[in-house]
């Protein structure tokens, strides 16, 4: 069971406080949109084994939903921040490059 | 014979002599003994049957790893199936049953299993009782599943408490040997919150037994000075009894702590604990050795012959060979020696033996045969003796002893199960013959620092001195890390005698026949052999996972402690690839079983899920309501009259509400405010059609799909305010929907200025329908009613009968139907003015199945029934509902899709069957022409809804067929299961008042 803090109301807490919703920074695509950028924006999603944002909600707490970036493998959090942006936060991206220095990056 | 001896028994207390029965059976033992040792004590060595051939066995170990030794404890309520009676404290009046056997344990008929081996080879249940085809249901399969198992599983209710308990600490010591004694010690020291758990009710794990020197005295002194020093600390608390069972993600922890079979209070308890680290202080166990035999009753592990000596005074057997291929195993010929028992010869499969433990055997005057092992061990229930023979040989027997018991040792395995649990890696001691936890790849926290440190023997230091060291460093290391001040003080200083290496053996003799092999046992309860795991191996299992499930190695109650090591080495040389390329199956939790109970604790029955209650529940319960779950709540079915059927109260409903006036409680609906300045921009994003045209105090039905396009919920809208709206959803829906909003809100329209607020239990709803609906409410007063002041699909605010309302005039019957909604705490005040001003009129309560029949009657569809998640408002006619203008809206673009065009697509549709009385069954198929006499049929949609109409005296039914609209007028068969088929005609599914005059009055 993951150890996440909420970067709105700065609770450490259980997983199970948590409700997960998938891959963060997914671009909504909309009317307009062609069949397979609109296909890709309904059904493919990142599976990495290493470095992965992903959208978090404090669903037993204050209610709010943030983006963390993590490492599937070996399950450290690298930090979490606010969803309302569209990239993570530079220091973040800093922070994950000096603890995986060959990762590729977010987008 | 086994049997108790005339002294010694550490932990035994003479004095106090304690009764129980086994298989019926009167006998006694003393408080401190298991029931393992007291049934060793009486005599009884036959414990249990295997899994598989029936073999008599007797127990192997003497702790958590015993695969043999299961039986069933207690009768009725307090029955528990598989308890292992090596850790079975015995107490008075205990009730032990053997498991597996037909008829007694003694006698088994199963047995004959074993004579059918060649049968029964690793994956027989893929191989042999193929043919006939048939045989496999109806014979076969039957009776393997008869002879193979294990307990029984209790039929009645659990009688025992069970609860949680939530513990956060600094560091989480499993294990409360001397290595968790040491650990604990000096992380406790430092001031870190120390929480130490040992499975067993004794502490100082086998120290008491294998007595190394500890700080210059006994280790049973040392050990208990440090558990009164442990005392003192008041950051550190300890509990005997609690098996830490798991090790989690990020250093969460369970752990389950027996607190015995009680009247008063839980029986057991779960620990949910969050440690900031975790001391992996649980040991080793010692493993068997591989040889023809091996399972006979009486064959023990070395270290369980000298527990039962020394713990509880116990003899396995009067003649002991001890057969080792490490300076360990001599440890029980040499206590075995000195309590006066025979120990007629040591078999050392290494070539020679000189460390002090053989020198000490040797001066005792034990013999000690160099480079022999066990060609096979003779006896059937019982050890009668064993046929010596060279170990590097085939077997060739070079002498025979006679003796009632064999003591074994093939070495230390640690117990890495915490350290994996979570993700630590292994790496192989050449040397020492075992995996032991590689600490520069421990599991991770969130930091992505360690969290787990291995202690002590479970570190693979499995000499005294060096595990204290270990012990020591580990504990220092804990607090350390979490910024507390350790002081470098000395590990408390262990001495005992040096060990010469080990030699690996993985069989013995190590070139055995397959004879031999095939009586080789590696899993004793689930009767794997080594002739087992080799066939796997030129079968082509060459993974260790798929060996694993293939010959079924490992995968039994005690999940592979004894046999995993020994397994994979044998796969390992069957393969010729080395042990660490082989690797280890994947240790998974918990590392003993752990009661179904303990993990349930208090949730269950009225306690396991709550149910949500309107404020006319209390009434209804009193007025004949028949309840159903609808979402998280109980609505009323029916309300029932006397000794009405439910059928008849359902009749009555629904002609009431028709005919004159019905009430219902529909305060589970859901009530979600949206407000802000851009709440109707918001709004129409979310639902289908157009909300931010709607006026101020009108009402809108509104659709919801998610971005597949599929519906999901329905509701009225109504606007209070220019900035205001109030969404009605599904009774299952209000949370889900709200946090739908709050979820596009903060994450993808985070510039809208709007913000949701759940009121559905704010408020108490109650629908008031029928022709005579008006005159009713008009009678409490307050509030114009009227068709000229409040038309259809328009609500307004006042009071009514001097109750704060809100008063929709909304309709999901197709009747004259206001819906009132009041404050939460005075729906019950305004219930009771309805119903006393509804007398007049004949106004009865109505329940869910007649809403249900009220809204087919009309053609309306419910979520749920009529959508099922890969359903589109298109479908279902509602392409009236979907805005064409709106540039966007959630499931637009998905609506656009090629396979949600397609013209063959199910649409809705009504039916009605041929004879008028027959009700189609929800969920009934409808098939593509006649129903053909053999053969696939294809499948052209389904049932969703459908009911007997009391109104149109005949039945309704909704579906969703392929071209649906295309085929008015057609005659559909839907099969049945039995062979029935029921036809009928599909028509229009609005089946009452298609014009809407009566609910427009």
């Amino acid at each position: 069971m993951l150890l996440l803090t909420c970067p709105y109301c700065g609770v450490e807490a259980e997983e199970t406080e948590f409700a997960p919703g998938g891959q963060a920074h997914t671009r909504r695509e909309s009317a307009g949109a062609d069949d397979a950028d609109f296909a890709a924006y309904l059904f493919e999603r990142k599976n990495p084994r290493g470095v992965h944002f992903e959208r978090w909600r404090h669903a037993y707490g204050c209610g709010k939903w943030f983006h963390v970036a993590r490492d599937t493998a070996t399950l450290e959090i690298f930090g979490a921040y606010s969803a309302q942006t569209a990239a993570p936060p530079e220091a973040l991206i800093a922070k994950i490059r000096r603890r995986r220095p060959g990762w590729e990056g977010w987008s | 014979m086994s049997g108790r001896l005339a002294g010694g028994g550490r932990l035994i207390d003479r004095a106090t002599p304690v009764s129980f029965t086994f298989n019926g059976a009167r006998l006694s033992g003393f408080a401190g003994d298991t029931l393992a040792s007291a049934l060793l004590a009486n005599g009884l060595l036959l414990q249990g049957r295997s899994f598989k051939y029936h073999r008599p066995r007797g127990p192997v170990a003497s702790g958590v790893e015993e695969p043999n030794a299961l039986v069933n404890l207690g009768t009725g309520a307090r029955s528990e199936p598989n308890a292992r009676t090596t850790v079975t404290e015995l107490r008075e009046g205990l009730v032990a049953r053997s498991q597996n056997h037909w008829p007694s344990l003694g006698f088994d008929l199963g047995a004959v299993n074993a004579r059918f081996a060649p049968l029964l080879p690793a994956g027989f249940y893929y191989k042999t009782f193929i043919h006939p085809r048939a045989a496999w249901k109806s014979l076969f399969e039957p009776a393997i599943r008869r002879s193979a198992g294990l307990g029984v599983v209790p039929e009645e209710g659990d009688a025992d408490r069970y609860e949680y308990l939530y513990a956060h600490c600094d560091v989480l010591v499993a294990g409360g040997g001397v290595s968790g004694l040491a650990a604990a010690l000096a992380a406790g020291r430092a001031g870190a919150r120390v929480l130490l758990m040992e499975q067993t009710p004794v502490w100082g794990g086998r120290a008491l037994v294998d007595g190394p020197e500890i700080a210059g005295g006994p280790a049973a002194d040392w050990i208990a000075a440090a558990l009164g020093e442990l005392d003192a600390l008041p950051n550190v608390t300890r509990r005997a009894r609690a098996m830490v069972a798991g090790a989690y993600d990020h250093g969460y922890a369970l752990a389950e702590e027996m607190l015995g079979d009680t009247d008063f209070g839980p029986r057991a308890r779960l620990w949910r604990i969050r440690a900031r680290r975790i001391v992996t202080a649980t040991g080793a166990l010692e493993r068997p050795l591989a040889f023809a035999g091996n399972d006979v009753p009486g064959v023990m592990l070395a270290s369980a012959v000298r527990d039962y000596l020394e713990l509880y005074g116990v003899s396995v057997g009067d003649r002991t060979v001890v057969v080792t291929n490490n300076d360990d195993g001599y440890r029980t010929a040499i206590a075995l020696a000195r309590a006066g028992r025979t120990v007629p010869a040591v078999l050392d499969a290494r070539p020679a033996a000189g460390g002090a433990l053989p020198e000490e055997a040797r001066a005792l005057g034990i013999r000690i045969e160099t480079g022999r092992g066990v060609a096979r061990v003779r006896g059937g229930k019982a050890v009668r003796g064993v046929a010596v023979c060279d170990q590097e040989g085939e077997g060739a027997v070079v002498g025979r002893i006679a003796c009632d018991a064999v003591a074994m040792s093939g070495g230390w395995s640690p117990v890495v199960h915490l350290w994996s649990h979570s993700g630590g890696r292994l790496a192989w001691n050449e040397t020492l013959a075992h995996f032991a936890p590689d600490t520069g790849r421990p599991p991770l926290g969130p930091d992505g620092e360690g969290f787990a440190i291995p202690a002590g023997c479970a570190s693979g230091a499995l000499v005294a001195e060096e595990a204290m060291n270990d012990a020591h460093a580990a504990g220092l290391r804990a607090a350390q890390e979490l910024g507390f001040r350790v002081e470098d003080t000395p590990a408390p200083a262990a001495r005992s005698p040096h060990e010469d290496p080990p030699r690996a053996v993985w069989m013995m003799p190590a070139r055995a026949r397959p004879g031999l092999r095939a009586k080789a046992f590696l899993d004793f309860q689930n009767d794997v052999k080594v002739s087992d795991v080799r066939l796997a191996a030129r079968e082509g299992y060459v993974s260790v996972e798929h060996a694993k499930r293939y010959t079924t190695l490992g995968m039994a109650t005690d999940q592979g402690k004894l046999s995993n090591i020994n397994g994979l080495a044998t796969l390992s040389q069957a393969l010729s690839i080395p042990i660490p390329e082989v690797g280890t199956t994947t240790f998974r939790p918990p590392y003993t079983p752990v009661t179904f109970g303990a993990l349930a604790g208090e949730a269950r029955g009225a306690l396991f899920k709550p149910t949500r209650r309107t404020p006319i529940d209390a009434w209804s319960d009193a007025n004949g309501a028949d309840w159903e779950p609808v979402g998280d709540w109980r609505r009323p079915f029916c309300y029932r009259h006397g000794t009405e059927t439910r059928a008849e109260a359902v009749r009555r409903e629904v002609l009431n509400t028709r005919q004159g006036v019905g009430v219902l409680d529909a305060s589970t609906l859901g009530k979600i405010l949206v407000k802000g300045a851009d709440a109707g921009k918001f709004l129409d994003l979310l639902y289908t059609n157009v909300m931010s045209s709607l006026g101020i105090g009108k009402c809108r039905y509104g659709l919801m799909c998610n971005e597949n396009g599929f519906l999901f919920d329905d509701g009225v809208v109504i606007r209070m305010a220019e900035d205001t709206f109030l969404c009605h959803t599904t009774t299952g829906g209000s949370d889900r929907v709200a946090a739908w909003m709050e979820e596009w809100l903060q994450t993808e329209w985070w510039d809208l200025r709007v913000h949701v607020v759940n009121l559905t239990e704010q408020y108490a709803q109650i629908a008031v329908v029928g022709p005579k609906a008006r005159a009713v409410l008009s009678a409490l007063g307050g509030m114009d009613l009227s068709k000229e002041a409040m038309p259809f699909m328009t609500f307004a605010e006042g009071t009514l009968g001097g109750v704060p309302a809100r008063a929709h005039r909304i309709s999901f019957s197709g009747e004259l139907s206001f819906e009132v909604a009041v404050p939460a705490n005075r729906g019950q005040a305004f219930w009771d003015a309805v119903m006393t001003a509804g007398a007049a009129h004949g106004i009865a309560p109505y329940g869910t199945e007649c809403l249900h029949i009220l809204r087919a009657e009309k053609g309306f569809i419910m979520i749920g029934d009529e959508t099922d998640g890969t359903v589109i408002p298109q479908d279902l006619g509602l392409s009236w509902a979907v805005s064409k203008k709106k540039a966007d809206f959630i499931g637009k673009r998905a609506q656009a899709r090629p396979e949600m065009t397609r013209p063959d697509r199910e649409t809705l549709v009504g039916l009605r069957t041929g004879d008028p009385a027959v009700v189609l069954p929800d969920g009934a198929h409808a098939v593509d022409g006649p129903v053909a006499a053999s053969g696939p049929t294809r499948t052209i949609g389904h049932v969703t809804s459908s009911y007997f109409s009391p109104t149109l005296g005949h039945s309704i039914a909704m579906a969703l067929i392929e071209r649906g609209a295309e085929r008015m007028g057609q005659v559909l068969d839907f099969p049945l299961e039995g062979g029935e088929v029921i036809r009928a005609t599909v028509c229009d599914p609005v089946f009452l008042d298609r014009e809407g005059s009566r609910q427009n009055v």
